[in-house]
């Protein structure tokens, strides 16, 4: 084994674990935008993508890498679009009783 | 000094994901949360530009373009009704982006030469896991669709069959780490890999898809992890390890909320037609008792607390709008309502928080069930729209019943319930539901949002 295999393997577990904290602490509430949020930074695969698209190595490399990026593209605006949609939505949730409380207090 | 600035953006961006992963355990920091990783990835992808490796632009920007072009609509157009199936089309494409990436890279090398057997792991579990992903998400959202029958697909032998199967497509790697330039073996385990991900999830039923999404989830982050390794790529393996663990987290979550084991929803072909046996089993007998809207709406305006168990009956029936209302009309007299939310009502975990948030619900009035139940007790009406398995006692009483031992809400407590229900059959799990024929259960059939509506109109009546 490699020491930049090595490496690789300490960030993949402290990541892991680093996740692992982050995310038990996620509310049942929030659930389901988590799983459009990871879906949304699972796009980072656009790293890769790009690199294969624009190497230039051969036709093959080019159109699979195009794919890659456009599939890649897509998982990235879609999710961080959807997810902040329904965050909105917890928003104006919040931000209607806050509103409520507010003219109660009022009256 | 380039590859390091690359370096640096790519640990930056790493962190940003991370906090906002953090900021997801509260509503009120997680919108932010999210804006920032949003940033992470723009700063990621921006010094990914500057790759010593890319030499032209042109297919990036087409490719980039047809992708965002995909992704608006999935983002702003698809309704939160259909969320599931959304996520697992989605996974779908980030799976497909890995392999792809796998099989280009594999061509780069196999033309440089330089396959080393580290490499080859990760590329072969790269392309293993990414195939199986890709298929198997597409599986998931044609039956969540209804494109696909969404029971269970099932033949004799069929777990042999794909372990079989399975450990094909291992062999295939460990042949292909011992000897790189074997192509055909390489496609071999991309087309293993294909099938498998349409053979495993062909015997899992509709209802417990939600699982199988999450779990592929977990899939499509381990991939991402195998092209971390492959490329020497950090910000990859982080993010793959976060989305594998937050899949089966998910996951585990989930099986949890319905009491089964893994294994279990991965064998066991839950959610099928329940055979004669099942249903004589179940018990439930005696008839259910119907009741007037009208009656129903005196005995929510005069009651003093109200719990409200939303189900997918009422995601269908995208009531909850009308559910709002009707909530508004009753604390307008003074009546304390509340929302009742199982783990797994919906379609998906917190799947029925997102539908109700959609509505205006303010979230501190969605109760997770380990903390309303001990309140069904001292509630005068319990209002059940549209769900099903969520609230059968079969759950607790009856050992022969398939959902025995799952953890349900206990609206049988109530002093009396009220199930807004669109007919007389059994629910998703093909389960019949002791709690209809109760004695103090009342019956108002017809659609959620038809039904919430009149009972609004009545309230202010009243």
């Amino acid at each position: 084994m490699t020491s930049t295999a090595v490496i690789q393997l300490f960030v993949f577990v402290l990541a892991g674990f680093v996740g692992f904290q982050a995310i038990t602490r996620v509310p049942p509430l929030l659930h389901t935008p988590l799983m459009a949020a990871t879906n949304a930074i699972s796009g980072i695969s656009l790293v890769a993508s790009i690199v294969l698209a624009g190497a230039n190595q051969s036709v093959l490399s080019t159109v699979l890498g195009t794919i890659a990026v456009g599939c890649a593209m897509a998982n990235v605006v879609g999710g961080f679009l959807i997810t902040d949609r329904m965050l909105a939505m917890f928003d104006k949730a919040k931000a209607a009783k806050q509103e409520e409380r507010a003219s109660a207090r009022v009256h | 000094m380039i590859d390091i600035v690359i370096q640096l953006s790519y640990l930056l961006a790493s962190v940003l994901f991370i906090f906002a992963l953090r900021s997801l355990s509260r509503p009120d920091t997680a919108r932010r949360g999210m804006q920032l990783a949003a940033f992470g990835m723009l700063i990621a992808v921006a010094a990914t530009l500057l790759h010593a490796r890319i030499v032209t632009y042109e297919w990036i920007l087409i490719g980039a373009a047809v992708g965002a072009l995909i992704g608006y609509p999935l983002g702003m157009w698809v309704p939160m009704t259909a969320m599931p199936q959304r996520i697992a089309f989605s996974h779908a494409f980030g799976a497909l982006a890995a392999t792809l990436v796998g099989i280009g890279e594999y061509a780069h090398l196999y033309h440089e030469q330089s396959l080393t057997r580290g490499v080859m792991t990760a590329l072969g579990f790269e392309v293993l896991l990414g195939a199986l992903t890709v298929t198997g998400s597409l599986m998931a959202f044609g039956k969540l669709q209804e494109l696909l029958p969404g029971r269970p697909i099932t033949f004799p032998l069929q777990n042999y069959f794909n372990l079989a199967l399975f450990a094909l497509g291992v062999a295939g790697l460990v042949w292909v780490v011992l000897f790189p330039y074997d192509v055909w073996v390489f496609a071999a385990i991309c087309a293993i890999g294909l099938i498998v991900g349409i053979l495993i999830v062909m015997p899992i039923g509709g209802a417990d898809m939600p699982v199988v999404v999450s779990l592929l989830n977990a899939y499509a982050g381990l991939a991402a992890v195998a092209t971390g390794f492959a490329l020497d790529n950090n910000v990859l393996i982080v993010v793959g390890a976060l989305d594998g663990a937050s899949g089966f987290i998910l996951s585990v979550a989930m099986s949890k909320a319905m009491n089964r084991s893994f294994a279990n929803v991965l064998f066991g072909a839950f959610g099928s037609a329940g055979g004669p046996d099942e249903a004589a089993a179940s018990g439930a007998s005696g008839d259910m008792t119907a009741i007037q809207v009208d009656d129903a709406a005196l005995r929510l305006a005069f009651a003093n607390r109200v719990i409200i168990v939303p189900g997918y009956g009422l995601a269908v029936a995208q009531a909850q709008h009308q559910a709002r209302e009707l909530v508004d009309l009753l604390e307008k007299r003074g009546v304390d309502v509340r929302f009742a939310i199982h783990p797994v009502a919906g379609r998906m975990p917190g799947h029925m928080n997102v539908l109700l948030a959609e509505a205006g619900i303010s979230y501190d009035k969605l109760i997770d069930m380990e903390d309303i139940n001990e309140r069904f007790a001292g509630t005068d009406v319990a209002l059940v729209v549209g769900a099903n398995d969520v609230v059968n006692p079969a759950a607790r009483t009856n050992k022969s019943s398939p959902i025995y031992g799952m953890p349900i809400l206990n609206v049988s407590e109530a002093t009396s319930v009220i199930v807004l229900k669109r007919g007389k059959g059994a629910g998703f799990s093909g389960v019949e539901n002791d709690l209809f024929v109760a004695p103090k259960t009342s019956m108002l059939f017809g659609d959620a949002k038809q039904s919430l509506m009149q009972l609004g109109a009545e309230v202010k009546l009243a």
